[in-house]
């Protein structure tokens, strides 16, 4: 399985090098990938049924508790076959819609980027691989929303959209961390088969928060739903695949899948009914106020995930039931009209619903297949949708005292989104063929037969439910209960509440349909509102947290070297001062101090003189001398206390140092104080401040017990294993010649580059 | 700094210098001492004789180009490292041969690497020192 | 003797750290060597004072009798010290250079002219 979740990115990756080729002469041949991966996904339906899954373990973190496992169920199964299904479709589509596209190859690799990601959402067994894949999901949309780079407008969609997705993918990740701290795993399967831990758990109300932020960022719930129709600036191929039926249901397919682990608790339920209630009525009724084709789906597409949420919601096993037959309803419909909307931009170059009218008369293909998405849409008998609804109403009027509300709420939505889908469906067929349209023709068959396909399956599952009906809804409903408990589908359920609510829907959506007209107007008047919605809130705050950001970079980043240092130390020093006054006694252990001898004390008076005298000379060749002196001063510390190699390395060094400076520094300029007096002085407070701190952690650091065992394994073995007496220089050319050999390059390349900085010529003055 | 007493006395010190840096290097096995501060000491020892007779005459007498002795030192430092690979050690393990040799004591992997240290050394501070000298 | 030689590594932090602050690139190597000479000594000294007993085995033995000064910080400070020497000769070379290109020794004055090199 992980090859059939990976070899998206395999594709990808292999596109720089044969896309050209492929684009221009078979881009077909892009289809060839989700197609295989379907029948895939296809020919694994058996081992899923009757609640089975598939397992299949890939170690890749094990420290971090992170695998590579995936996981098959009818869950998982469903989106695997939607994200292929639709993929192979969208893929095949695309060939012809963006033909000719220069950056066609492009285009592919992030859509099969996209799909592997998806996958990968899909069937995670671990959490934090599920989060990767998440990640990765929102990362390819943003590429593909932004695919048209050279409109700002477009750039923008994608910022938003990633913002928005990105922030909620980090929101998740934290949950997923408070989950596995709390259950101490990440594996889902594990979860599964204990999910009381999580519930009775003290941080369960942050955890679901957590998720359900992460949730309702992707699936476009209210308050965050905005990126959805400004995410639509995309090629239609994108918005069909991504922002209609795949990446949309992410946050539904996760909500889904923790519905056995967190759901069916009073938090659980309470949150996700008002939020997708909430989420579907509002975006209904913005659908029906807009003009253009595509701001209408993406409404009706919100609007359709409230649903799903609400379903979720609701968690009883009629509503888990609904909401595994709406996800496949909604997208094949929703696909389809999405395709159906790409066809008529690309053949009439309008998608505004109010001028669009009787394409049927040039293109019948089309207008059967968005006759059937529409009607499934609306949920007209034998078509799928009439399946989802008719559950739908049955499971809302199942939720005990406030069943009335519920069921009215969903029948409103249920109407509203009627009306969407038949003025996407149908009102651009329907009419008169109006002048401007009368050249427009029929386009290549790639386009069109992709919605045809799905609403042939619309119709086919609509009639024959018993198609899917064991195969593929019982284990769905099956991995989002936990149980296993035989489901039935029918068209006819008798004449009872739910056929008279689906009655009047259909009545007073055809109604409202007659009636009521898409028109500029309309729009404009919701344009009022703009002022208080959730997506001009958050994106004022955006834009203050990015002056934020600016003036915080210019203020500490503003390219002082010293600045820098004088940040970084000053914050260190205060923070460990505070920690040294905060209860750490300092105690000198007298008897651990060596005696002073009188040419010990030369040397320090020496030292500390010429320390001075290196600071304070105004003379850069006293200042080196001095410099020489510390040098040497230090040497003779060396050799006091028994290092002999460091005092002749160090007298060497030394020297060569003075050479150096004396060398290359005579010819510069005098000393000059660049500082101001205060500046001066404030550095000087630091510095000593430092110092002190370093002599006193020095101090702190002396008065523990020093831990030699490295020290004395070294010194013990030298002679035995190395065959040295000199232990330093054993140490340096055979217990840590590693170190050594490294060194030695390290001053190579210091070597190679003052020779370099010495003879490569920078000098513009020379070459005029 | 061309005073007849300093050229006289680096004629002298350079070849002493040398051999001293060379004692230096081998018995920093035993003794303080070592490949670091032999090629110190004899890069010094070049610096002072380019001092007294300029550039010119030191580049003629060292004959290669200070800076190959980089990259001589770098290869004899990991092929020492090497050798213990076709015996079937790890990386860097010291060899030693059984009985030592006369002056200059026990031989192994690690005095080579040394070597290999000293002529880098040596190598790196000419390369530098010599390159200054010449563009001042 | 411990004492002094922790209040002159202080010093040396100290001097290290003001030259460091300054806008003469010259005096930010002053303090770069002094800071390095300062690190160095503090090393040393974690290592223990040990007088008269370098690590160094007395002919004829195999493993040390007496105690012995701590080679590990003798062996790091060695090295410390020859890369010290690579670092200070590449900062003395490039501010030769910069002075040469731009005729200043003032940091601040190097800030606006990235594109003119």
């Amino acid at each position: 399985m992980i090859i059939a979740v990976l070899s998206g990115f395999f594709f990808a990756a292999l596109l720089p090098l044969l896309g050209r080729f492929a684009r221009k002469s078979v881009p077909l041949i892009f289809s060839f990938l989700p197609i295989a991966l379907f029948v895939f996904f296809l020919t694994s339906l058996p081992l899923i049924k009757g609640g089975n899954t598939w397992i299949s373990y890939h170690s890749w973190i094990p420290s971090f508790g992170i695998d590579l496992s995936f996981r098959l169920d009818g869950l998982s199964m469903l989106f695997a076959l939607m994200i292929t299904g639709i993929g192979a479709l969208v893929f095949t589509y695309t060939a012809y819609y963006l033909k000719g596209h220069p950056y066609l190859d492009r285009f592919y690799g992030y859509l099969s980027m996209f799909m592997a990601s998806m996958l990968g959402v899909v069937l995670s067994d671990n959490l934090m691989s599920m989060f990767i894949f998440w990640e990765l999901t929102s990362i390819s949309s943003f590429f593909l929303i932004g695919f048209n780079n050279e409109e700002a407008s477009s750039r923008k969609s994608a910022m938003t959209a990633l913002g928005i997705t990105g922030f909620g993918g980090l929101v998740m990740l934290a949950g997923f961390v408070l989950i596995g701290h709390a259950a101490d795993t990440y594996s889902i399967t594990e979860l599964l088969t204990r999910p009381e831990v999580l519930k009775s758990h003290s941080s369960y109300t942050w955890i679901i928060v957590l998720v359900f932020v992460g949730a309702f960022t992707k699936s476009a719930q209210f308050p965050f739903h905005f990126w959805l129709p400004a995410a639509m600036k995309a090629p239609t191929p994108v918005s069909t695949y991504l922002h209609s039926a795949t990446m949309v249901k992410a946050g539904v397919f996760l909500l889904a899948r923790f519905t056995p682990i967190l759901g069916d608790t009073f938090w659980w339920n309470t949150t996700l009914i008002t939020i997708g209630a909430f989420t579907m009525l509002y975006a209904a009724i913005h659908a029906i106020f807009r003009v253009d084709l595509k701001s209408i789906l993406a409404y009706s597409t919100i609007s359709a995930l409230g649903i799903l949420v609400f379903l979720i919601g609701i968690g009883s096993e009629k509503a888990l039931l609904g909401a595994a037959l709406f996800i496949l309803a909604h997208a094949l419909y929703k696909a389809a009209l999405f395709l159906i909307t790409g066809i008529i931009d690309h053949q009439t170059g309008s998608r505004d619903v109010s001028k669009l009218a009787g394409l049927r008369k040039v293109m019948m293909p089309v207008a059967v297949a968005g006759f059937i998405a529409a009607l499934s849409s609306a949920g007209f008998p034998f078509l799928i949708g009439f399946l989802s609804k008719e559950v739908m109403y049955e499971a809302g009027l199942q939720f005990g005292e406030w069943a009335f509300l519920l069921t009215a709420i969903l029948v409103l939505t249920k109407i509203l989104l009627f009306v969407a889908g038949f003025w996407a469906g149908i009102k651009p067929f329907s009419g008169i063929l109006p002048n401007e349209f009368q050249k427009v023709t029929l386009p290549s068959a790639l386009l069109w037969v992709p919605p045809l396909l799905l609403g042939t399956l619309s119709l086919l599952f609509g009639v024959f439910p018993s198609i899917i009906e064991q195969a593929l809804i019982q284990p769905v409903v099956s991995s989002m209960t936990g149980k296993e408990s035989p489901i039935y589908l029918a068209l006819w359920h008798g004449f009872n509440l739910v056929l008279l609510l689906s009655v009047i829907t259909l009545l007073l959506g055809f109604f409202l349909y007659v009636f009521l007209k898409p028109s500029e107007k309309l729009f404009s008047k919701t344009l009022r509102f703009e002022n208080i919605s959730p997506e001009n809130i958050i994106e004022t705050i955006g834009s203050y947290f990015s002056i934020f950001a600016i003036k915080w970079t210019k203020f500490f980043q503003n390219g002082y070297l010293r600045n820098y240092v004088i940040t970084i130390l000053a914050f260190l020093t205060i923070l460990t001062a505070y920690r040294l006054f905060g209860g750490v006694n300092i105690y000198i252990d007298w008897k651990q101090i060596s005696v002073i001898t009188p040419s010990e004390i030369i040397v320090v008076v020496l030292m500390i003189i010429s320390i001075f005298f290196a600071i304070l000379s105004t003379s850069r060749t006293a200042s080196i001398v001095a410099l020489g002196v510390v040098g040497f001063a230090n040497c003779l510390f060396f050799l006091f206390y028994s290092a002999p190699d460091l005092a002749m390395t160090q007298f060497s060094i030394d020297t060569l140092t003075v050479l150096l400076f004396m060398l290359v520094l005579v010819k510069l300029p005098k000393n000059k104080t660049f500082s101001s007096k205060r500046i001066r002085i404030r550095d000087a407070v630091l510095s000593l401040l430092f110092g002190t701190l370093i002599a006193i952690l020095t101090l702190e650091v002396f008065e523990e017990p020093s831990s030699s065992e490295v020290s004395k394994y070294f010194a013990d073995n030298a002679y035995l294993l190395a065959k040295g007496r000199n232990v330093v220089n054993v140490i340096l050319v055979d217990f840590r010649g590693f170190d050594t050999m490294v060194e030695t390059v390290v001053l190579v390349i210091a070597a190679v580059g003052v020779f370099s900085l010495m003879k490569l010529d920078l000098n513009p003055s020379k070459k005029e | 700094m061309k005073s007849l007493i300093f050229r006289t006395a680096s004629t002298y010190l350079l070849p002493l210098m040398l051999l001293f840096s060379i004692f230096i290097l081998l018995r920093g096995h035993y003794l303080p001492g070592g490949g670091f501060v032999g090629g110190l000491m004899a890069a010094i020892a070049f610096l002072i004789h380019s001092f007294a007779f300029g550039l010119k005459e030191t580049k003629e007498i060292i004959k290669i180009n200070p800076g190959y002795l980089m990259p001589i030192g770098l290869v004899l430092a990991v092929g020492s490292g090497m050798v213990p690979l076709f015996v079937n050690d790890p990386f860097l393990t010291g060899l030693w041969f059984e009985e030592p040799f006369r002056f200059i004591g026990m031989v192994g992997s690690a005095l080579f690497f040394d070597i290999g240290v000293y002529l880098v050394v040596i190598g790196a501070t000419l390369t530098i020192m010599f390159s200054i000298t010449e563009s001042v | 003797m411990e004492i002094l030689l922790i209040i002159i590594i202080g010093l040396l932090h100290a001097g290290g750290l003001y030259m460091l602050l300054r806008r003469s690139m010259f005096k930010m190597i002053i303090g770069l060597i002094l800071l390095g000479n300062g690190a160095n000594l503090l090393i040393f000294l974690m290592g223990r004072l040990v007088k008269g007993h370098p690590p160094v085995i007395e002919d004829g033995l195999k493993v040390f009798t007496e105690i012995y000064a701590d080679p590990l910080p003798q062996a790091l400070v060695l090295t410390a010290i020859v890369i010290g020497f690579g670092l200070q000769s590449f900062a003395i070379i490039l501010i030769k250079r910069v002075h040469r290109v731009l005729e200043t020794d003032d940091l601040d004055e190097l800030n606006s002219t990235d594109e003119e090199i």
